[in-house]
């Protein structure tokens, strides 16, 4: 048994008082693909922006491929490839430029990289798409190409953001069959959100489920179902996080802390 | 050190890009230029100034370079609500090399931008004085370029959104720019505006570059030199400084 390839251990992150994060605790084994679900607003993306080296924890101890982010954040960052919620390409550079200038900001060497580049523009079906701008590309065109730069050097880790969100299902199967054969050629570890429960129920080895910045239950889908009585991943999780809307209580709040920030400026 | 280089090839790439943007730049110095230099030549002359287009071109050069310089700077923000700037920020680099890479491509695109419009003054009418000490000129568009540029990264890494924009514009770049002696040479007499003047310290590359294109520097050269420089460096780290907090 191997040491895990994530650690966290009480980790809090509060913002302004408000706890957006309170005390959680988990291990990811290295190889593992990891669900990290939640309802909106629950932690799951401040709790990634920690473990990648992006926002500085409140409390608690973190390891990262063997690093602590906050102590030796380049090390960390080296380790892993993320593909955020939110699109984080260069609208105006192609998709070999993008692809190129990850490169070489993560310093592949440059035989290495341009073989790289072309092998995951072909695995992700953007080849013949390579020098058009990345302001033409459709959101599915964008997502691939997010991917495959996450991954252009060879990071052990992979974090996915909802990769998925806002895709077709033809698009959607094809990304977690890429993502599935990648960790069974490369042996990455993968750490993942979604709000589609049968992605998770299919793809994952292991579930965390994270409500109102706590972990509220973990296990395989299998054991999940099991606790909640439930048929599908998708009735534990509502089971386990109730059937209220979360954004609407903490929106109210959101916007008065807001206010308050922008006063005291 | 290749990931600076990357980061402005990245700057100087959006630029040639976007004509628009070029273009568009280019717009109000030469108004300035025209307008001004034209408008008011006849009084200038009156007043035994001398040629008044001859004057303003080195105050107008500097114009474009701290217009492109601070906005270039300033798409910090812009990076940072397309999301681009996460990309970098998670990437296994220092801060400081991004800021540096950024702030040098900025600058590099202000120094171009500058270039063009010192060809239009030439257009224009405007003449060199000493045509031998054109790289003298250089070395001063590029201290502005850098300064101004490093200027717009302190204020984009500070600043969340383009709200500030009008703030900057009428607070910051409006005023370094009027009170630079690029319009009118620095009052002989002690008073409000000659105070706002030598405190500014856009008025040294200005001096510097009018010099350096005209003869006569109302500081003296090795002073325009020295603050230029000390401000660029330590500009330069502030905005790194102000970067490597940033949180996305
Ligand atoms: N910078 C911030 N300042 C203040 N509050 C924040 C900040 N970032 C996040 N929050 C709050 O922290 C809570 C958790 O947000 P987070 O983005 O982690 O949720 P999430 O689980 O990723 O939700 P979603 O599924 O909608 O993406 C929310 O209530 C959010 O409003
Ligand atoms: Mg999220």
């Amino acid at each position: 048994m191997t040491a895990p390839i994530i650690e966290v251990c009480d980790l809090v992150k509060r913002f302004d008082g408000f706890t957006a994060v309170d005390h959680i605790s988990f291990a990811v084994p290295e190889g593992v693909v990891f669900a990290f679900l939640g309802p909106n607003g629950a932690g799951k993306t401040t709790t990634i922006k920690m473990l990648t080296t992006v926002l500085a924890p409140s409390e608690g101890r973190l390891m990262i491929a063997g690093h602590d982010p906050v102590a030796a954040p380049l090390l960390v960052r080296r380790a892993f490839g993320i593909v955020f919620q939110d699109p984080s390409l260069d609208d105006e550079l192609t998709a070999a430029e993008n692809m190129e200038l990850h490169g070489v900001l993560y310093r592949v060497p440059r035989v290495d990289r341009r073989r790289r580049i072309d092998a995951l523009l072909h695995f992700v079906g953007l080849w013949e798409r390579r020098h058009d701008y990345v302001k033409r590309f459709s959101g599915g065109m964008k997502r691939r190409l997010e991917i495959a730069r996450a991954l252009l050097h060879r990071p052990r880790i992979l974090f996915l953001d909802e990769p998925t969100s806002g895709l077709d299902p033809q698009t959607r199967n094809q990304i977690w069959e890429f993502i599935r054969n990648l960790c069974r050629d490369e042996r990455v570890t993968v750490f993942f959100t979604t709000h589609y429960m049968e992605e998770a129920e299919r793809v994952a080895d292991q579930i965390a489920i994270i409500d109102h910045g706590r972990i509220v239950a973990e296990g395989t889908a299998a054991t999940l179902r099991q606790r909640t009585h439930g048929r599908t991943l998708e009735d534990a999780f509502i089971a386990l996080t109730g059937h209220g809307i979360r954004e609407a209580d903490a929106a109210p709040l959101d916007r008065m802390r807001m206010m308050r920030r922008a006063w005291r400026r | 050190m290749s990931a600076v280089f990357i980061l402005w090839l990245r700057q100087l790439k959006r630029y040639f890009r976007s004509r628009a943007r070029m273009i568009g730049s280019l717009g109000q110095p030469i108004l300035f230029l025209l307008a001004l230099g034209f408008g008011l030549g006849p009084i200038f002359a009156r007043a035994g100034r001398g040629n008044y287009v001859q004057f303003l071109a080195p105050g107008i050069v500097t114009m474009a370079i701290l217009f492109t310089a601070v906005f270039g700077g300033i798409e910090i923000i812009w990076d940072r609500q397309l999301g681009f700037l996460k990309e970098t920020l998670v990437a296994p680099v220092s801060r400081f090399a991004i800021v540096l890479g950024r702030t040098l491509g900025g600058a590099t695109v202000a120094l171009i931008q500058g270039g063009i419009v010192f060809l239009v003054c030439v257009a224009a009418g405007f003449w060199p004085a000493h045509p031998l000490l054109l790289p003298l000129a250089l070395l001063f568009m590029t201290l502005i370029a850098v300064m101004c540029t490093a200027i717009g990264t302190a204020l984009g890494s500070v600043l969340q959104d383009m709200q500030g924009f009008q703030l900057i514009m009428n607070f910051i770049v409006l005023p370094l720019f009027f009170f630079s002696s690029a319009l009118f040479p620095v009052p002989d007499r002690a008073g409000a505006v000659r105070l706002a003047v030598r405190l500014n310290p856009l008025s040294y590359g200005v001096d510097g570059l009018r010099g350096a294109l005209n003869g006569g520097f109302a500081f003296g050269v090795a002073t325009d030199f020295a603050v230029l420089g000390t401000l660029a460096a330590l500009l330069l780290a502030l905005g790194a400084w102000l970067f490597a907090r940033i949180e996305a």
